[in-house]
């Protein structure tokens, strides 16, 4: 998953310091794997460099100087990009798919288009699979049927998260 | 009709059910020999979609064009004249009548259009054969297995070689490899046929068999098309 575009999204919802965002990323996306603050400074960097964000403020401390970031115009294009795009289709995609529903609803963008987008994207593949598989002998059906299965598990993850698009709405806004 | 123009097609369709809404401004468009799945969860209004465009419910606003005929401007005996000539129909559990055999199930819908007993059977037999169930001609739908009895459905339903075929969740009731077989048969005859299929499911390994999909929910069609699609 992104941590550049996931950064991008936290901070459309307004400017953070680096450490906020870190705990935004781990709270919502990180699980069991959280950033090194190396991870996390190194990308607002990039993200600077290329202009996506901006220093919103510098606030002096008894430490080192806080660094407030907000995010840019090309950088709220940036993230349009990202969300419009669908992922590749492929196994174990989910937590990416997670993070762009979850950032689509907490910048009040049709998340719901999210997942046409991804569906579509799924069933493009399926139909290619499918016509290979029915054209081939029996290996390429088998192999083309394992990835069918994978396919069609996310799709069935896309359409039980569409159908609960308001609850998970309701609760990221929380 | 004029070249480029959907065989079939529906625009504004509104439907309800006592207090129940159904279809709210619900669209679709559908070429000649194209494969579109209808799809969506339970209750999503996919079926009612379908009937809609069969003519089989009314809907209680928008209009359903059939190479240029509003179907809802059409009287009862005009539309069950248009099911039975020019539509097929496979249903989730084949709906083949228990009394008669395979071969007769097949030939039934000819023989309503007119076809002589020999002529209608022997039809009916073609069709057995290309949906690879040719032996249980004689046999009764409560003597075949679910999957071998959605075959015959298959044949039943393009024996009369129909412009469009609507397929309602025709592997709902079938397992994985019979699923899988069913619709191999159906899209390969349908193609062959050059009929029109519209294929309401949820299931998306059944969906990834059309040509493109539409998407209902609460009612309403949903299309997505993709860059470079």
């Amino acid at each position: 998953m992104s941590i550049a575009k996931t950064f991008l999204g936290l901070l459309e919802a307004g400017p953070r310091h680096g450490y906020d965002l870190k705990r935004a990323y781990d709270e919502r996306f990180g699980h069991d794997r959280p950033l090194a603050y190396g991870q996390v400074y190194a990308t607002l960097s990039r993200l600077l460099r290329n202009g996506l964000v901006t220093v919103d403020g510098i606030e002096p401390g008894g430490g080192p100087e806080r660094k407030r970031y907000a995010i840019t115009d090309a950088g709220v294009a940036d993230v349009d990009l990202w969300l419009g795009q669908p992922e590749r289709p492929q196994p174990y995609l989910q937590s990416t798919l997670y993070a762009k529903v979850v950032l689509a609803l907490l910048t009040a963008r049709p998340a719901s288009d999210v997942l046409d987008v991804q569906r579509a994207a799924h069933l493009r593949l399926m139909r290619e699979l499918t016509r290979r598989k029915a054209a081939g002998d029996l290996a390429d059906q088998l192999v083309c049927d394992h990835a069918l299965f994978h396919l069609e598990a996310d799709l069935r993850w896309l359409e039980l998260t569409a159908a609960r698009l308001d609850q998970l709405g309701a609760e990221v806004r929380r | 009709m004029s070249a480029g123009e959907p065989l079939l097609s529906a625009e504004g369709l509104r439907k309800a059910f006592g207090p129940t809404p159904a279809l709210e401004d619900a669209a679709i468009a559908i070429a000649a020999g194209e494969v579109v799945a209808v799809m969506g969860p339970s209750g999503s209004g996919k079926s009612t979609l379908l009937h809609c465009l069969a003519g089989i419910v009314r809907p209680d606003a928008g209009r359903v064009l059939y190479r240029g005929r509003d179907l809802t401007a059409c009287g009862d005996a005009e539309l069950s004249a248009l099911r039975r000539s020019e539509f097929g129909f496979v249903f989730q559990f084949g709906q083949l009548v228990p009394e008669l055999s395979c071969l007769e199930n097949v030939a039934l819908p000819l023989r309503l259009d007119g076809a002589g007993r020999r002529d209608a059977e022997r039809r009916a037999r073609a069709w057995l054969e290309r949906l690879e169930v040719a032996e249980l001609a004689a046999k009764t739908p409560g003597q075949v297995s679910g999957g071998q009895g959605q075959r015959v459905a298959v044949a039943r339903a393009l024996a009369t070689e129909p412009r469009v075929l609507f397929a309602d969740e025709p592997t709902g009731a079938l397992d994985s490899l019979n699923g899988e077989h069913v619709m191999q048969l159906l899209s390969a005859a349908a193609h062959d046929s050059g009929a029109a299929v519209v294929l309401v499911t949820h299931e998306p390994r059944v969906a990834a068999w059309s040509d493109r999909e539409v998407v209902v929910r609460d009612g309403r069609t949903r299309t997505t098309a993709l860059a470079g699609a």
